[in-house]
C-alpha cells in the first residue's frame, strides 16, 4: 500500500439532499440526446440525418479534426431532431428509442491479439474513445499520442456525488477488464486513487495491474486533477489521460461482450429533489423522463447535469450529459432580501468565511439556492482562494495571468495542471463572485488556439 | 412584499437604461443592494455561491475598528478634562469627544463617497464598498485638531490619486487611508506632528505624545505603561489604546480578514530592530534604549500592525510574503522612529514603503513556485 496523501485545503459543501442508497426509478429511455457540447473543443461532423435508422453504437457525429474519434448512438431507434443553436452551431442529436435492444456488435480483440492498436481501433469504432480525456486542457484523447500515464478517481468528494461503490455494485469484472485494456495504452500505468478512509468500499482496493493511491481531504480531494498534482504533476510537454470510473466500466463491457453499453445508474440529488435517490437509466436520458423526481412547488428551479459547482444547467427539457451521473436540483435564488449582508445571524445561509456562523454548525446542511449572494467586484481578499485548492498554485497570479492573455506567465503559473473543476471552489468561496471557472475555460481555450 | 421593495421596483425602470435617470443607475445600484441583496442568479460555473461578500466583509472590518473608535471619542474628552482642568464627569467627556469627532466623519464619508460615487457612475460600475471601512479610519488616524478643510482635501486626493486612477478598490497600490495620512504629512507637517495638536478645546496647550517624550530617553516619558496599554494618553484617535485595538485584531484574525501572520510578523519586526537598537544604544537614557516593547503600545504601530498593514489589497498577497511584509514594516517603523530627527512616528511611512514593495516581494515568491515547476519539466 503506498502512502496515504493528506490534503488538508478544501471544503465540503454541506447541502441538503444527498442521495439515499436506494434505486426510485427505472427509466426505459424515450428520446435520447448526444451532445458535442459535452467535449471541449469539439467541431462535430454528422453522419447521420433526421429521420435515419439507428442501432445503440451507430455513429451519429464524427470529430471534423479527427475523423476516427466516432460519438455513437447510446440506444436504437431514429434520429429525431438536430438541435442548432447560434451561427448553426451543432447542440444536440435527439434520438427517439425504439427499445429494440438492437446494438452493433463489435469486433472485440481477445487473447493474443489484444495490442495497444486494436484496442484504440475498437475504442474508437465503438464511441467510447470520448470517454477517454486528456490533460492539459480536459480534451478528448488523441489517439496518435502515448499518455506518461493514466489516471482514474474513485474518490468522490463533489458535493451530492453519487457514491461510487453504490452505482457500480456488481460492476468489478467489467471495471477490472477496462482496467486492463487502459493498461495497455500507456507505458507509465494506470494509477487509481481511492478514498482512504474508504477504501474497502465496492472492493475498489482488489482491482489487479493497477497502481493505487489513497488521499484523505475534503473536495476537491476527489477531482482527477488535485490528485495528479500529488501523484505526478503535469509539465510542459506531458500529456496524461484521465477516465472516469463509471466510463472504465463500460469500456470493460465493450471488450467483455463487444456492446456499447451506456446504461448507468445516476443519482438525483439537491435540496429540490424529491426522495434524493438513484435511477438506472442511460447516458443522454432526457430529464422530462425522470421529472417525478424534480420538486416544482416551491417556484422556480434550477436543473443542473453533473454537480452544482461544474455542472451545466440543462433545464426540464434538457438532457444528461456524456460524463454525468448526477442530475442536481436546486432553489433558484431569484428573490430580494432586505439588509441581507448585514444581518448578523443568517443561519439559514452557508458561507466558508468566518463572518457567518455557519463554521460553528459542521453538522448543519443548508437548502442552498442559486443567488450570487452579492454584486461582482474587482479581486480584494487574495488569500481566500488558496485555501480551497490544494495544488502547489499560486490561483489568483494565475487567473490574472489568463486576464491578461499573457501565455508564457500562464505557463509558468499551472495552466497545464487544471480544469475548471478543480478551480470552482475559488468561484464559489470568492467574495468578490468573479467567474473563475469561465476565466479558466478562456485560459485553456487560448492555450489551446496558441500551441496548436 | 414589502412596501420599500414594490418603491423600488416601481422607481427602479427610471434608472435602467433608456430610462429618464439612467446616469444615474449606479448610485441607484448602490442604494438597492445596500437596502436588498440583489435576486441576481449565477450564470456560468458555479451554480451556488458562497453568501459572503464585499459589503460584508467590510461591514466586518468596520466592527473591528468599532472599539478603538468608542475609546477615542472617549478619550478626546478625557485629554481635553485633563488640559482644561475642567472636571468633567464620564458622559460629558464622551459627549464632548463625540461632538469633535463627528465633524471629522461628516467631511470623510460625504467627500469620499461623493467621488466614489461619481466615479463609479462615469464608468458604469458599481460603487465599491471599499471606501466604508477607509472613511472610517481617516479620521482615527488624524490629530482631532486637524482642520476640516485639510481633511476634505486630503480625503479627495487620497480617493482620486490613491484609488481611482489605478481603477479603483483591489487595484491600487498604497492603502488609501494612509495617503490621506501622508498628505496631511507633507502639505501640513505643523498640523499633524508637535506637541499641539493632539488635545482638542484648548488653545496652545502642549501635550507631547509618548513617542515625542521618548525620543529624549526613558527618563523624559511621563506616562505609565498602563495608561499608554489601555489609552490614556495624547496622540491620533484610534491609536492610542492598544487595549481596543487587540479587541479588533482578535476579531479580524478570528473572521479570518486581517491575516495574523501579518500583525504577528510585524509585531517581531518591531521587537527585533527594538532589541538590536537597545544592544547599540550609546547610552542608558536615550530613544534607543527605550525596552523594544515599548514600541508597541506607543503611536500607531498597533493600529498600524493590525489595520493598516492587513490591508488585503495593498499587502503582500502570498503566505509566505506576508512573513517578509509584515516583518519588514515592524523593523522600518521602529528604524524611522529611532533614526530620523524630524518626527517621532514611523509606522505610515514603514507601511507606504512596505506598500511599495508588497508586489515585489510577491514576485520573488511566486517566482520560486515558478521554478520549481521550470525544474520539474527539466528533470522529466
Amino acid at each position: 500500500m503506498s502512502e496515504q496523501i493528506r490534503l488538508k485545503k478544501g471544503l465540503d459543501l454541506p447541502v441538503k439532499g444527498a442521495a439515499l442508497r436506494k434505486i426510485s426509478m427505472t427509466v426505459v429511455p424515450d428520446i435520447v440526446a448526444l451532445k458535442p457540447t459535452d467535449f471541449r473543443n469539439l467541431t462535430p461532423k454528422m453522419l447521420v440525418k433526421e429521420g435515419d435508422v439507428v442501432k445503440a453504437g451507430s455513429p451519429v457525429f464524427a470529430d471534423k479534426k479527427n475523423p476516427d474519434i466516432l460519438f455513437t448512438s447510446p440506444v436504437s431507434g431514429t434520429v429525431d431532431a438536430i438541435v442548432r443553436g447560434d451561427k448553426r452551431k451543432l447542440l444536440e442529436v435527439r434520438i427517439k428509442s425504439d427499445n429494440s435492444g438492437s446494438a452493433v456488435k463489435f469486433d472485440v480483440p481477445t487473447g493474443f491479439f489484444i495490442d495497444r492498436e486494436s484496442i484504440i481501433k475498437t475504442l474508437l469504432e465503438s464511441g467510447l474513445w470520448p470517454c477517454i480525456k486528456q490533460r492539459p486542457y480536459g480534451t478528448i484523447a488523441d489517439p496518435s499520442v502515448t499518455p506518461k500515464a493514466i489516471f482514474i478517481s474513485a474518490m468522490v468528494t463533489a458535493p451530492l456525488a453519487a457514491e461510487l461503490d453504490y452505482v457500480l455494485e456488481g460492476e468489478f469484472d467489467a471495471i477490472q477488464a477496462g482496467l486492463t485494456v487502459l493498461d495497455k495504452l500507456t507505458e507509465g500505468g494506470v494509477h487509481l486513487s481511492l478514498d482512504a478512509s474508504n477504501a474497502e468500499a465496492g472492493s475498489f482496493n482488489k482491482f489487479e495491474g493497477v497502481i493505487y493511491h489513497y488521499f484523505k481531504g475534503p473536495h476537491p480531494a476527489g477531482n482527477v486533477g488535485v490528485q495528479i498534482s500529488h501523484i505526478s504533476p503535469i509539465s510542459k510537454g506531458e500529456t496524461l489521460w484521465t477516465v472516469d470510473l463509471f466510463l472504465v466500466a463500460a469500456i470493460g463491457k465493450l471488450f467483455r461482450k463487444g456492446v456499447y453499453d451506456m446504461s448507468r445508474t445516476i443519482a438525483v440529488a439537491g435540496p429540490e429533489a424529491v426522495n434524493p435517490s438513484y435511477v438506472k437509466c442511460c447516458a443522454g436520458v432526457s430529464m422530462e423522463q425522470i421529472s417525478d423526481l424534480f420538486n416544482f412547488a416551491h417556484g422556480d428551479i434550477r436543473i443542473i447535469s453533473g454537480d452544482l459547482l461544474s455542472g451545466k444547467a440543462v433545464g426540464r427539457e434538457g438532457f444528461l450529459g456524456f460524463f454525468d451521473n448526477l442530475v442536481t436540483v436546486l432553489p433558484e435564488g431569484n428573490y430580494y432580501e432586505m439588509f441581507g449582508w448585514i444581518k448578523p445571524f443568517r443561519l439559514k445561509k452557508f458561507s466558508f468565511s468566518r463572518t457567518y456562523f455557519s463554521r460553528l454548525l459542521p453538522q448543519k446542511k443548508y437548502n442552498m439556492d442559486t443567488n450570487t449572494n452579492g454584486g461582482e467586484r474587482a479581486f480584494v481578499l487574495s488569500d481566500v482562494y488558496g485555501k480551497v485548492l490544494p495544488m502547489d498554485i499560486y490561483p489568483v497570479y494565475l487567473f490574472k495571468a489568463i486576464l491578461a492573455g499573457d501565455i508564457e506567465k500562464m505557463e509558468n503559473l499551472g495552466i497545464y495542471e487544471i480544469i475548471e473543476e478543480d478551480v470552482a471552489l475559488c468561484e464559489f468561496v470568492c467574495p468578490s463572485k468573479i467567474e473563475i471557472q469561465s476565466i479558466v475555460s478562456e485560459g485553456i481555450d487560448l492555450m489551446i488556439k496558441e500551441m496548436s | 412584499m414589502s412596501k420599500l421593495r414594490k418603491l423600488t421596483d416601481k422607481i427602479k425602470p427610471a434608472f435602467e437604461k433608456g430610462g429618464k435617470l439612467s446616469f444615474l443607475y449606479s448610485t441607484f445600484e448602490a442604494f438597492e443592494s445596500f437596502l436588498f441583496v440583489p435576486n441576481r442568479v449565477t450564470r456560468s460555473g458555479v451554480h451556488v455561491r458562497d453568501s459572503v461578500d464585499l459589503k460584508r466583509v467590510m461591514t466586518a472590518v468596520m466592527i473591528a475598528l468599532v472599539p478603538t473608535l468608542l475609546f477615542g471619542i472617549y478619550n478626546i474628552g478625557y485629554q481635553h478634562d485633563l488640559a482644561s482642568n475642567a472636571g468633567m464627569e464620564f458622559w460629558e467627556m464622551v459627549w464632548f469627544g463625540f461632538l469633535k469627532i463627528l465633524p471629522l466623519y461628516l467631511v470623510s464619508y460625504i467627500v469620499g463617497l461623493g467621488i466614489e460615487f461619481a466615479s463609479a457612475q462615469l464608468r458604469g460600475h458599481e460603487v465599491n464598498e471599499g471606501y466604508l471601512v477607509t472613511g472610517m479610519i481617516i479620521p482615527l488616524i488624524v490629530p482631532i485638531t486637524t482642520p476640516l478643510w485639510m481633511l476634505a482635501l486630503a480625503v479627495a486626493f487620497a480617493v482620486i490619486i490613491g484609488k481611482e486612477i489605478f481603477g479603483g478598490t483591489g487595484m491600487n497600490i498604497w492603502n488609501p487611508a494612509l495617503v490621506a495620512r501622508a498628505f496631511l504629512f507633507f502639505a501640513y507637517p505643523s498640523h499633524m506632528s508637535g506637541d499641539k495638536v493632539w488635545v482638542a478645546g484648548v488653545d496652545g496647550f502642549s501635550g507631547a505624545t509618548p513617542l515625542a517624550q521618548t525620543s529624549e530617553g526613558l527618563s523624559s516619558l511621563h506616562y505609565s505603561v498602563s495608561d499608554m496599554f489601555f489609552g490614556f494618553i495624547p496622540g491620533s484617535v484610534g491609536e492610542t489604546s492598544t487595549l481596543a485595538i487587540l479587541l479588533g485584531a482578535a476579531f479580524l484574525i478570528y473572521t479570518g480578514i486581517g491575516s495574523w501572520k501579518i500583525m504577528l510578523s510585524t509585531v517581531v519586526g518591531g521587537l527585533v530592530m527594538g532589541f538590536i537598537a537597545n544592544l547599540a544604544a550609546p547610552s542608558y537614557d536615550c530613544a534607543m534604549a527605550i525596552p523594544a516593547w515599548y514600541h508597541l503600545i506607543m503611536g500607531g504601530f498597533a493600529f498600524g500592525a493590525v489595520f493598516m498593514a492587513t490591508d488585503p489589497v495593498t499587502s503582500a498577497q502570498t503566505e509566505f510574503g506576508k512573513w517578509i511584509y509584515g516583518f519588514l514594516i515592524g523593523v522600518l517603523a521602529v528604524i524611522i522612529r529611532l533614526f530620523n530627527p524630524g518626527y517621532p512616528e514611523g509606522m505610515m511611512l514603514a507601511i507606504l514603503l512596505m506598500n511599495t514593495f508588497a508586489p515585489l516581494i510577491d514576485h520573488i515568491v511566486v517566482g520560486r513556485n515558478i521554478k520549481r515547476r521550470l525544474k520539474r519539466a527539466k528533470t522529466v
